[in-house]
């Protein structure tokens, strides 16, 4: 009997009922990894005997009458999250042989849920990027087809869950690294309200807008899952204590009477028609469904990207400082003194994309240009923060489309720099506002999927996972599956 | 051309926290390299600050007892450079909204005057770890332990104009962090560190010359000394039509000179910006006022009370106020011998010195103020003679206590019975008519040798139990 692409629910009632082993679901889970995964690229580190030890050790908790709904589930990590003992890069050659002394907080709330944690996922390079190909592991491809991006910088993630290896890979999202990927391969990804899941043992990309959240083939799964991810964390200051609600009791909550708003500005020029076309068709579905659809404006949405490459590197120069080449991480060979060690490790520790943003940030900070840069991306950012605020003061959710176009090709020269960068141009908002926002399947275009977001009230990750879990109810896109047939 | 001296302070104090700014590694001075450290202060990848309350708390004390502003809402912010040192590559610290906002802290005067001194600002931050040259051939090696330790940065005005105000104000300081126990004010391990910004203009002139900069000079009297050399330089610069550099110097003791550090020109733009790491630190009225009411007696009420209440000079007020511990030990001795005067006189005198010959400090020492206080009350009713009371002293600092039992042990007791002294002198003049004969005849000046031969005797006789005073009143009118 084949276990792939179960949900986590069905995989836990089984657990429980003994009808399967959390070593049976390891063990195929490293199967697909090790049949796949060389031409997929999705996991760039597996590390099957401790997870079978810890499979073993989960299914002697069941036997014993233990039954927390994530026990002996397998899973991955995005290669962000610090793992003890487990190497952790980023994606990095800086970080290539970086074993870490400590587990982040997430790593460490997943295995207290009892998940099983099989090793890590690919990513663009200190998550900078939307394809997936700045990561030093090199690209990783879309399931859906292997000539094109799965998307970044959660890439791994979404093509491991896509592909079936896993139900559950964790993600990152600063603007948009968890919805635009979950979008591409056709799964279904929640980046939280800011300071609603903790940071710590998290690489730091940009520190005001990361966020780690689940990524899974249903809205379901996702709440099963940050049940368990989010919440109060004393080691992050910004983790906030606001109270962490069932979100999986909420989920059947009929949404009649639902109001959703449909920004002008998320079908502009930027949106492909054919994706206009699958992500109206789903909003109808809400409407069918008993929600009410009213025309909003997010006036300010043309400025969100620009706003955001001003302060994500200018924070991100400072992250990345700690890169050195003195205390761990890559180091140059031989240096001829302090100024070649940092010049010659940092220049041949990071990719382009990375100096290109610690350049941009520094640029950005420098006393020359701060006032007129990363003062006034602070004055726009609060700017757009209010319109959203007040747009969600009016309806319940916004919806639109996650990213403005299908999964493209690899390797793709005919896109420039900032092309790349207005693949965030609609998830962009919910980092520089803090709101959630979830990315579920809405349809197929081509044979690729697209992905419908929707943009919640901080802290209304229930109300998110309640709509998002009814559209999957009435439609069958977020069970569609790849052929994987280039693979097989 | 006359010149004017006109300088500004910046003075890190090390907080006497028990953890680390923003971790939970320990503060503690001289342990072996690298072992207060974690994950932060190594800046492992995905390691995040959270503040320190107790920091916060102490800033507070700090602010209220300047006289400052406590900024409501102060924030903290990343100050970019690279440094083998600097871990994270950023050092935290208060740039653009610190904690306590401007004040103007009265620094004593020797005569007895305040000389104010305005608090541009004070700011929370974190300090770096240190170089370690030697250690490991050929390579220069990081200790962290001190790195994330708490400082609070005090930025004064240019308020200064001679050597000896910086001084007063550096001892203000230092007796006023201490008594308020929010740093030990430990100089050579670094817990207080200075960098005075100094620059000179023509007498009369108002606009102010282009200043250096004299970093972390780490005693009070290399202060004063480096003063005094680069004031000097800059004067023959000026003199001889050159200009003075804008720079940061380092003061050399050895060589008696002050060298350029890095110039300004050169120097980093530290691209300031809000660590979004860390939440606001808001702090309401009620926490200013309980921490208000908390706080001690503060150096310049005691001083004021010292003169105007006990009647102490203002000299003696100053010295008994510069510690904490001193001014408590001398309190109780003042308190418990009613004899304020005498007390400052012990305390300044025999006990200062015996705690300068040891090295140590009050609070370290065997002696009791309360014995202390017993001894003067054992001068004061004329039990024990001065030189008697040096003995008891002497004991009571091996360790000794209660003064009457050394007294009587030592049998050191005065002898201040007129009949018993008179019995002694009569004798004394029938055993010295030689003596007593030259006595009469003599002038003003041999009359006191002679004196003095009289009580030497007498002492003699009594074992030196003889109560001087009383002695030389009795010789004087035997011999009449």
């Amino acid at each position: 009997m084949s276990l792939t692409f179960k949900s986590i629910a069905t995989l836990s009632h089984d657990l429980k009922t003994g009808e399967v082993s959390s070593r049976q679901l390891v063990e195929q889970a490293v199967a697909r990894i090790e049949t796949l995964n060389p031409q997929l690229n999705a996991v760039v580190c597996l590390e099957a005997e401790q997870a079978l030890a810890n499979a073993d050790q989960a299914d002697a908790k069941r036997a014993k009458g233990e039954h927390s709904p994530l026990l002996g589930i397998p899973m991955l990590h995005k290669d962000i999250f610090c793992t003890q003992g487990m190497r952790t890069t980023c994606g990095s050659k800086m970080l290539k042989d970086f074993v870490p002394p400590y587990d982040a907080t997430v790593v460490q709330k997943l295995r207290a849920a009892g998940m099983i944690n099989l090793g890590k996922c690919n990513m663009d390079e200190f998550a900078m990027g939307s394809s997936n190909e700045t990561s030093v592991f090199g690209a990783c491809k879309n399931p859906w087809d292997m000539t094109r991006v799965p998307g970044g910088s959660s890439g791994g993630s979404a093509a491991a869950v896509a592909s079936g290896m896993v139900p559950l890979a964790t993600g990152t999202d600063t603007g948009g690294s968890i919805r635009q990927p979950a979008a591409l391969c056709g799964i279904t990804g929640l980046k939280p309200t800011y300071g609603r899941v903790s940071r710590y043992g998290m690489i730091a990309f940009a520190s005001s807008m990361d966020q780690a959240g689940p990524m899974a083939q249903s809205a379901q799964d996702c709440a099963l899952v940050l049940n368990a991810m989010a919440g109060h964390d004393p080691l992050d200051s910004t983790c906030d204590n606001t109270p962490v609600p069932n979100y999986h009791q909420t989920l059947e909550h009929p949404i009649a009477g639902l109001r959703v708003g449909v920004p002008k500005e998320f079908f502009s020029s930027h949106l492909d028609t054919a994706v206009a076309t699958v992500i109206d068709t789903a909003i109808r579905e809400l409407e069918r469904a008993g929600a009410t659809i009213k025309a909003v404006s997010l006036p300010s949405t043309d400025l969100a990207v620009s706003t955001y490459y001003v302060i994500a590197p200018a924070e991100a120069s400072a992250n990345l400082s700690r890169y050195d080449g003195v205390r761990y991480g890559y180091r140059c060979e031989a240096p001829n003194d302090l100024q070649d060690l940092y010049f010659r490790s940092r220049t041949e520790g990071f990719g382009a994309e990375v100096k290109r943003r610690i350049l941009v940030g520094t640029f950005t900070l420098s006393a020359a240009s701060y006032d007129q840069y990363f003062m006034k991306a602070q004055q726009v950012r609060h700017l757009i923060t209010q319109e959203y605020d007040h747009v969600l003061d009016e309806v319940d959710v916004i919806a639109g489309p996650a990213a403005p176009n299908t999964a493209f090709a690899l390797n793709d020269t005919s896109k420039s720099i900032t092309d790349m960068y207005m693949e965030d141009v609609f998830t962009i908002g919910a980092n520089l506002a803090g709101l959630p926002a979830i990315s579920l399947p809405a349809g197929l275009v081509n044979g690729l999927p697209v992905g419908l977001q929707l943009i919640g009230r901080r802290f209304g990750e229930a109300q998110l996972l309640n709509v998002a879990h009814q559209f999957q109810n009435r439609t069958d896109w977020h069970t569609r599956r790849p052929t994987l047939e280039a693979v097989r | 051309m006359h010149w004017e001296m006109v300088m500004g302070l910046e003075v890190h104090l090390q907080l006497a926290t028990h953890s680390k700014i923003f971790s939970s590694s320990s503060t503690q001075f001289g342990a072996e390299v690298n072992t207060h450290t974690n994950p932060l202060d190594m800046a492992l990848p995905g390691t995040l600050p959270v503040l320190n309350h107790e920091a916060v708390t102490q800033a507070i004390v700090f602010g209220l007892g300047v006289g400052a502003e406590i900024g409501k809402i102060s924030r903290f912010d990343r100050k970019n450079y690279f440094y083998p040192d600097l871990p994270k590559g950023y050092q935290i610290s208060q740039f653009f909204e610190p904690i306590v906002k401007e004040g103007i802290f009265d620094v004593p005067l020797e005569d007895g005057s305040t000389f104010p001194v305005r608090i541009l600002r004070a700011h929370l931050e974190e300090d770096a770890g240190k170089s370690v040259h030697d250690a490991i051939p050929g390579h220069t090696g990081i200790d962290l332990n001190r790195a994330g330790t708490p400082l609070l940065e005090v930025v004064t005005e240019p308020d200064f104009r001679t050597a000896e105000q910086v001084i007063a104000y550096l001892k203000a300081l230092h007796a006023l962090v201490t008594y308020l126990g929010i740093s030990d004010g430990n100089m050579s391990e670094g817990s207080m560190r200075c960098d005075v910004n100094i620059s000179l203009r023509p007498n009369g002139e108002s606009a102010y010359g282009t200043r250096t900069e004299l970093k972390n000079i780490n005693s009070f009297r290399f202060i004063e000394r480096a003063i005094r050399v680069e004031s000097q330089r800059q004067q023959d610069l000026l003199e001889a039509g050159h200009t003075v550099t804008q720079e940061t110097r380092l003061f050399d003791p050895e060589r008696d000179e002050t060298r350029a550090m890095r110039s300004k020109e050169v120097a980093n733009d530290y691209r300031y910006f809000p660590d979004p790491d860390l939440l606001p630190i808001v702090i309401d009225d009620a926490t200013i006022e309980d921490i208000k009411a908390s706080l001690p007696e503060l150096p310049v009420a005691k001083r004021r009370r010292y003169t105007e209440e006990l009647g102490l000079s203002n000299y003696d007020a100053n010295l008994l106020t510069q510690e904490r511990a001193t001014a408590e030990f001398f309190e109780v001795v003042a308190q418990t011998s009613e004899n304020p005067k005498s007390a400052a006189n012990w305390v300044l005198g025999d006990v200062s010195a015996a705690l300068n010959k040891e090295g140590i400090s009050v609070s370290d020492a065997a002696l009791s103020a309360i014995d202390l206080a017993a001894l003067i009350g054992r001068i004061d009713d004329n039990t024990l003679s001065s030189k008697m009371a040096k003995d008891v002293f002497d004991a009571l600092w091996q360790g000794e206590t209660n003064v009457d039992d050394i007294i009587d042990r030592k049998g050191l007791k005065q002898v201040s019975d007129s009949g018993a002294l008179e019995a002694i002198v009569n004798a004394l003049i029938n055993d010295n008519a030689a003596q007593v004969e030259q006595y009469r005849v003599a002038d003003e000046g041999k009359q006191k040798k002679l004196i003095g031969f009289f009580v030497g005797q007498a002492m003699k006789a009594s074992k030196g139990q003889a109560n001087p005073q009383l002695l030389n009143q009795l010789l004087k009118e035997k011999l009449g």
